[in-house]
């Protein structure tokens, strides 16, 4: 499955890679030429082999339903790019992304 | 102390003359620092160190020195330097994973294995050079530039944890962590001549290392010695609540292996006696000299799929010299196959960066990191900071996991790569479960490559083609030092079964007895 | 109409935030209007190395619904990444479960068809997964303000079968829902305060074909009664299509509350690729038998089971126990009362007459209503018991809603025990007859009708202690 320049701009869109022509061009290749040694797996079979999903004896940690402090040394204003009245700040979607979709 | 003298004490050594009172921690920290400016191991030498501050460690060693009676320390790194990868969450010091993207951020919170070192008296001394988000086998992908390999510097470290390596070998510190993803310890521990232990995946928590590739992240540790990595090691092993794939399995005191057969489950009868070897409070010598029963009943498997015919001969000859070694202290050698191990690259390069694709969504300029906004809405935000703040092998990467998660392409690839690392999985365990104890193997295919020689992705890939299998198995390996080629160091792997650090430490400190000085040359 | 020509088939995905006192992953406060951003950590802002641990309540609370919804709880389910970029979606995925829900088959039952059997409704599946955080866009010109304190405040999602036929049996199964849930107590349920959000797949189909029609997703929905207006909108808007010769087109849509009517989003459809994957950082979930058996029966009762009971025991009709179980809470005020006083139809016309109507002035709620079950049956009591008259309980009760003191103790200090004596009734009889000599010639002529005048005359003297039922028999008497 070779990748075409078209995959390429859709999965940088998906992943918000900002991907330029030129390097658009330049990645098609490489990731094709990436893919091409992965081949040799079609080759396998796996038939047999039962989904790795739930293998293992034990079952996922559960904690305690008990409110913890965060132990945070720094305080968000520290680190955060930009911050208003304790929110953290984003441009605004521009008209192509609607809000009313966000989340589940 | 002579900095000359500093650079070849081990992590036992210093932690005794610490608490005896023979040195204060603050000797300590200028020895290293002393060292790192000898050596030259600031950004325009080695560019081993992105972030020190010399001052800051010598207030906190004095604080400490205050603090802790020497007489009743009974920690057991006291007042040894350590150096940490720049991808594992420190207070005080930035993490930066090495990238633009994290340019200036400090953590507002601390790696478990980071508090754990602090606890048995460790002091953070730097945060080290490293590829993008642990993405490369030469440091070259740091977005600070390359760390330059101390035995030849126009030769690289290895990498992702190049910066650890390296300091490690320059004797800046006798421990260094580093994390490993597909062999980020082994490789650049292989280069650098010193000692890289990758642990059982799940036996050190994951909590403040930052994500590349959540099942097959480890922390792990590089050591001067087997001795520094083994005490490196069991300080920073265990479970730990804040990781859910950290397991609860004991960790034993790994210097009793060197003393003899102890199974890995029994701490000793004599829990003072054995206090003692494990702080280092004992006449006995770790490890003991080598004798004719060092390895009795140890079945050591030689797979011949890491010894291809395309194998470099010098460094198949020190392999099967310190395979002699190992027969001469009373193993038996073993040879195995490990059939699925050749298709551990495809896999690896499939599930990897399918994981890297999703953890690394998180740095997106909302909340923390590098911020580029051209003030064309959200997306252009998004796209800007992102385009900005990777680097080339980090986007590669992320495009190629994005890719083989999408729509129409998940069960061709990611679905297929989980199979067969179950495949892969399935040959060690049955390997281990015939009666092979270890199994050892060379840990890269060359030594130390020149900056820039490897240009084309897929074959710097191939740096990890021995070394990647064990972290898709989830089994401890390490990397020892079996000598030189052309002046480079060599590394030979040793690999056991899941949770068995214990054996492969035991086989590593006889190694390390047995060859001695050749180890080095 | 196009209800002839067209049936309607819809199915809904309802999200319910689970009650929980910290979040799904991390230790965090779940509280409600909190200061931006204060109820964060490390994890659920996302921070460079933080991990995630399940929160064992969720899991517990998770299993609670889908046992009482009628699904088969899977022993080993499995997290997954849904990855998206969102600002208020910290991690750049949201964890949830894809391939291996926690539960799967349920099926509610949301009433009776014209056969009188139950309609039932399927439920696909049920799973556990993490809310985002709160994006505002109306606080500041040009910019949006992302509040974190949302983020990871565990959920679950009910995907139903595409068993619904109109917009009514929609609402009658959101309402069936949300009572099941409530009595499970696992959610405050509450649309207002978003701790319940409905998503809604719609198709049509002429009757009888039994292929389904091209569905779209219509969300955006603030209460039930928006659920059932949007699915006809939309309903009528897909059947206006196919009229015209036109074809559904699989989209999303927004319910547009103001206009009443639905709109599409601007999202082009195909951009969204979940690129789900099973999430490495933590293992999957294990529930085995034993435990699942546990939690079955521990299940509280259901609102179906508790209808039957009190009709049985309480001697309530149908009609009645509808309106007494609406919401446990009610439910269990009722069968406290009822049990102490022993006396349902006084329990229930006390129930649903004064003390909802004292809960409405007071915008009140029952579970942190002043006078406690024991108290009212009390009162209920002192009535039955003519210790009080009818009028004067309405009058204790408001006075023990203002106080909060016991009834006994209220009618003595406000002089209301009623009195029976027949030395003090005839007394104030004779003085009412003095009092109102017009009435009181009248009645003892034989104008018979007048009797009740005269009785609301002694009551207001007596302050309405007189026990009505001796001033009538006193009455009569003097009447002849
Ligand atoms: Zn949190």
């Amino acid at each position: 499955m070779a990748v075409t320049r078209e995959d390429v701009l859709h999965i940088a869109d998906l992943a918000r890679l900002g991907v330029d022509g030129a390097r658009a061009d330049a990645l098609t290749k490489e990731l094709s030429a990436i893919l091409a040694h992965m081949e040799v797996l079609s080759a396998v079979d796996t038939a047999s082999v039962p989904p790795t999903d739930g293998i293992g004896a034990e079952g996922t940690p559960l904690r305690p339903d008990e409110r913890v402090s965060p132990l945070m040394e720094r305080t968000l204003e520290s680190f955060a790019p930009a911050m208003r009245d304790g929110f953290f700040i984003v441009p605004r979607l521009a008209t192509h992304e609607d809000p009313a979709e966000s989340g589940a | 102390m002579s900095v000359e003298s500093f650079g070849k004490l081990g992590a036992a050594a210093i932690a005794s003359s610490v608490r005896a009172g023979d040195a204060s921690r603050s000797d300590m920290i200028r020895a290293s620092f002393e060292r790192a400016r000898e050596i030259g191991a600031g950004p325009d030498g080695l560019n081993i160190y992105l972030h020190s501050d010399e001052q800051a460690s010598l207030e906190e060693a004095d604080a400490i020195q205050k603090r802790l009676d020497s007489a009743t320390d009974v920690g057991v790194l006291a007042g040894v330097p350590v150096a940490i990868k720049d991808n594992i969450a420190s207070l005080g010091l930035p993490t930066t994973c090495g990238s633009k993207i994290l340019a200036g951020y400090v953590s507002p919170f601390e790696a478990t294995a980071i508090t754990r070192l602090r606890a048995s008296g460790a002091l953070i001394v730097a945060k080290t050079n490293m590829d993008e988000f642990a993405m490369g086998s030469s440091t070259e992908n740091s977005a600070y530039g390359p760390t330059r390999n101390p035995h030849d510097v126009r030769c690289v470290p290895g990498g992702s944890s190049g910066g650890s390596a390296a300091a490690v070998a320059a004797g800046i510190t006798p421990i260094a962590l580093g994390s490993e993803t597909g062999g980020s310890v082994r490789q650049p521990a292989a280069f650098c001549g010193v000692v890289g232990v990758k642990p059982t995946y799940g036996r050190v928590s994951r909590y403040g290392l930052v994500a590349f590739a959540s099942s097959l992240d480890q922390i792990g540790v590089l050591g001067r010695t087997v001795d520094d990595a083994a005490l490196g090691l069991e300080t920073i092993a265990g479970f730990d609540k804040m990781d859910s794939t950290s397991s609860d399995v004991d960790v034993p005191i790994y210097r009793l292996s060197a003393l003899g057969g102890l199974p890995p489950d029994k701490r000793g009868p004599e829990g003072v006696a054995m206090e003692s070897i494990r702080i280092g409070r004992t006449s006995v010598p770790i490890p003991p000299p080598p004798s004719a029963s060092t390895l009795e009943g140890v079945v050591i498997g030689r797979p011949k799929e890491y010894f291809p015919d395309s194998l470099d001969a010098s460094i198949r000859d020190l392999c099967e010299r310190s395979l002699d070694r190992f027969r001469s202290m009373g193993a038996t050698i073993r040879d195995i196959s490990l059939p699925r191990s050749p298709l551990a690259i495809p896999v690896y390069y499939i599930l990897a960066p399918a994981e890297a694709s999703s953890n690394l969504a998180r740095f997106d300029g909302v909340r923390y990191g590098l911020r580029v906004d051209p003030g064309k809405g959200l997306k252009a935000m998004y796209e800007a900071t992102r385009s900005q703040g990777f680097g080339p092998e980090v986007t590669r990467r992320v495009l190629l996991g994005t890719y083989v998660l999408s729509a129409g392409y998940y069960d061709a690839y990611y679905k297929k790569a989980q199979a067969v690392r179950t495949l892969i999985g399935d040959d060690f365990r049955s390997v281990f479960s015939s009666g092979v104890n270890a199994i050892f193997t060379p840990t890269t295919p060359t030594t130390a490559f020149h900056v820039g020689a490897i240009s084309d992705p897929y074959e710097m890939y191939l740096n990890d083609i021995f070394t990647v299998t064990a972290n898709l198995a989830g089994v401890p390996a390490m990397s020892v030092p079996i000598g030189r080629v052309r002046r480079l160091p060599v590394g030979g792997q040793i690999i056991t079964a899941h949770f068995d650090e214990y054996t492969m430490f035991r086989v590593a400190y006889a190694l390390e007895a047995s060859l001695g000085a050749e180890a080095h040359q | 109409m196009s209800r002839e020509r067209y049936e309607m088939v819809v199915g809904l995905e309802v999200h319910v935030q689970l009650k929980t006192r910290t979040k799904a992953f991390c230790g965090c406060s779940t509280d409600f209007g909190a200061p931006p951003n204060v109820n964060t950590c490390p994890v659920c802002l996302a921070l460079p190395g933080a991990l995630p641990v399940l929160n064992e309540r969720a899991v517990e609370l998770a299993t609670r619904a889908a046992l009482g919804l009628g699904c088969k709880v899977n022993p080993v389910s499995i997290f997954a990444r849904k990855n998206y970029f969102y600002p208020d979606l910290p991690k750049g995925y949201q964890i949830s479960q894809f391939d291996q829900p926690l539960a799967t088959g349920g099926s509610v039952a949301i009433g009776k068809n014209e056969a009188g059997a139950d309609v039932q409704i399927g439920i696909t599946r049920l799973h556990m997964e993490e809310d985002a955080g709160k994006s505002i866009h109306d606080r500041y010109p040009g910019a949006t303000a992302i509040d974190l304190n949302r983020a990871g405040v565990p959920l679950i999602e009910i995907v139903s079968e595409p068993d619904l036929r109109t917009s009514a049996d929609a609402g009658a199964y959101l309402r069936t829902v949300k009572q099941i849930l409530q009595y499970l107590d696992v959610s405050d349920v509450s649309m207002e305060e978003g701790s319940l959000r409905v998503d809604a797949n719609i198709s049509v189909r002429p009757p009888g074909q039994t292929k389904l029609g091209t569905k779209t997703e219509v969300k955006n929905m603030n209460s039930f009664s928006a659920v059932e207006r949007a699915l006809e909108a939309e309903f009528e808007r897909q059947c206006a299509l196919l009229d015209s010769g036109g074809r559904v087109e699989q989209q999303t849509l927004l319910w547009d509350g103001a206009r009443e009517t639905v709109r599409p989003s601007r999202t082009k459809e195909g951009s969204h690729d979940y690129r789900y994957f099973p999430e490495p950082d933590l293992l999957p979930l294990k529930q085995d038998e034993k435990w699942i058996g546990d939690a079955r029966s521990h299940l509280p009762e259901l609102p179906d089971a508790r209808k039957k009971r009190l009709v049985q025991e309480f001697g309530i009709s149908p009609v009645e126990v509808e309106q007494l179980t609406a919401t446990p809470a009610l439910a269990e005020y009722f069968e406290a009362v009822a049990r102490v006083s022993g006396d349902g139809k006084a329990a229930y016309n006390w129930v649903m007459g004064e003390v909802l109507a004292a809960l409405r002035a007071s915008s009140g709620d029952i579970t942190h209503f002043r006078i406690r079950p024991a108290d009212l049956a009390q009162l209920l009591n002192l009535v039955r018991d003519a210790t009080i008259s009818h009028t004067a309980a309405k009058r204790v009760f408001a006075l023990m809603v203002e106080t909060g003191k016991l009834p006994a103790q209220v009618a003595a200090d406000e002089g209301l025990l009623q009195v029976g004596d027949e030395d003090a009734i005839a007394t104030w009889v004779d003085e009412v007859l003095r009092e109102h000599p017009e009435e009181g010639t009248r009645y003892l002529a034989g104008e018979k009708k007048l009797q009740g005048v005269l009785v609301g005359f002694v009551m207001k003297k007596s302050k309405g202690r007189a026990d009505p039922k001796r001033v009538n028999q006193l009455l009569s008497a003097r009447g002849g």
